[in-house]
């Protein structure tokens, strides 16, 4: 994907993808990264540094009525206030976010 | 090439390809009328007898089929072939589940337009099928009595995308020494409110409760999964 968006760009060098990983995605962050260097290689992404930000998870909690972080992803309830929910807003994501590249 | 690096925002969807054909095979599923469920676990808790005992009971009263997925092997196949319904293995070499693209292109020149029911048995793990949509309706979750009451606390993405928990193996419950309730606790904690069913597929225990369920979101499709 990131390799389609340098091609789109005239071929230029990416130096960093940055990723938006939550942490209810289901994908590890480290084995993302150790899978990440052997997908670069012989790539025009070999070398470039893989920039995770990881997502915590968030609910909508009906008694906040608002946006809340998770108790923990054992325990799913709104960390203020103690209701259950399972109405995810937050937390889910694998996203190539943004690439740094040099022209 | 200039000395700075500048930022550019991307924003693309790493799986943005499974689920776009995720949601059209659902898509596709609601049009023609057909429930598609699919069942996930850890190898070897009884997904594939569940599965048989499941098409033999409705195969009188409904037109059902069924996909499996496996790394090797026909065996599954053959074992649900015997419920007498059409069935279809998906072997997948050395990947740990299954992804949208395979049930499209297992479906493919198969005519499925006329069924009731699609069973989708994914492949036996409890991590990777929780990051691929399969245009399922609904997902079950599938846990026997013998492997711990603390399964949802270890696994609790892949309860998080299940609709339902079935519990399997009940016939062996009081060998095990199976804690029901400590199971129903660790369950609500990952996933509050999750329906809870209880059955074992040798004895026919709470069998009946799961296929009423099941014809009960048939009727009531295209809100299939929002019913249970």
């Amino acid at each position: 994907m990131a390799q389609e968006e340098a091609e789109l760009r005239g071929n230029v060098h990416i130096q960093a993808v940055h990723l938006r990983l939550g942490l209810l995605s289901g994908v590890v962050k480290d084995a993302l990264r150790s899978s990440y260097e052997m997908a670069c290689e012989t790539t025009v992404l070999e070398g470039s540094r893989l920039i995770i930000e990881e997502i915590p998870v968030e609910i909508y909690c009906a008694n906040c009525r608002t946006q809340r972080p998770v108790h923990s992803i054992q325990y799913f309830c709104c960390a203020e206030c103690g209701t259950p929910s399972t109405e995810v807003v937050r937390g889910k994501e694998l996203e190539v976010f943004a690439l740094e590249i040099r022209e | 090439m200039s000395p700075e690096p500048r930022m550019v925002e991307v924003r693309k969807n790493v799986l943005k390809q499974n689920d776009v054909t995720a949601r059209a095979l659902r898509e596709h599923f609601r049009a023609k009328g057909i429930l598609a469920v699919s069942l996930v676990s850890s190898p070897g808790s009884g997904k594939t007898t569940f599965l048989e005992k499941t098409l033999t009971l409705l195969r009188p009263q409904y037109r059902v089929a069924a996909l499996v997925g496996d790394l090797a092997t026909e065996n599954d196949a053959q074992r649900l072939a015997r419920s007498g319904a059409p069935v279809k293995q998906i072997t997948t070499g050395t990947l740990c589940h299954l992804e949208a693209n395979m049930i499209q292109k297992a479906l493919d020149g198969w005519n499925v337009d006329k069924l009731d029911f699609l069973f989708v048995e994914n492949v036996g793990n409890l991590v990777c099928p929780s990051s691929y949509d399969l245009g399922e309706d609904l997902r079950l979750v599938l846990l026997s009595v013998t492997e711990g009451e603390d399964k949802p606390l270890k696994y609790p993405t892949i309860f998080n995308t299940a609709d339902v928990a079935v519990i399997t193996k009940m016939d062996l419950a009081a060998a095990v020494d199976f804690n029901e309730h400590a199971l129903d606790q660790n369950i609500e904690a990952v996933r509050p409110r999750m329906r809870i069913l209880k059955l074992s597929a040798k004895t026919g225990e709470g069998m009946h409760e799961f296929l009423d369920c099941l014809q009960k979101l048939q009727r009531s499709r295209p809100q299939a999964a929002s019913a249970v």
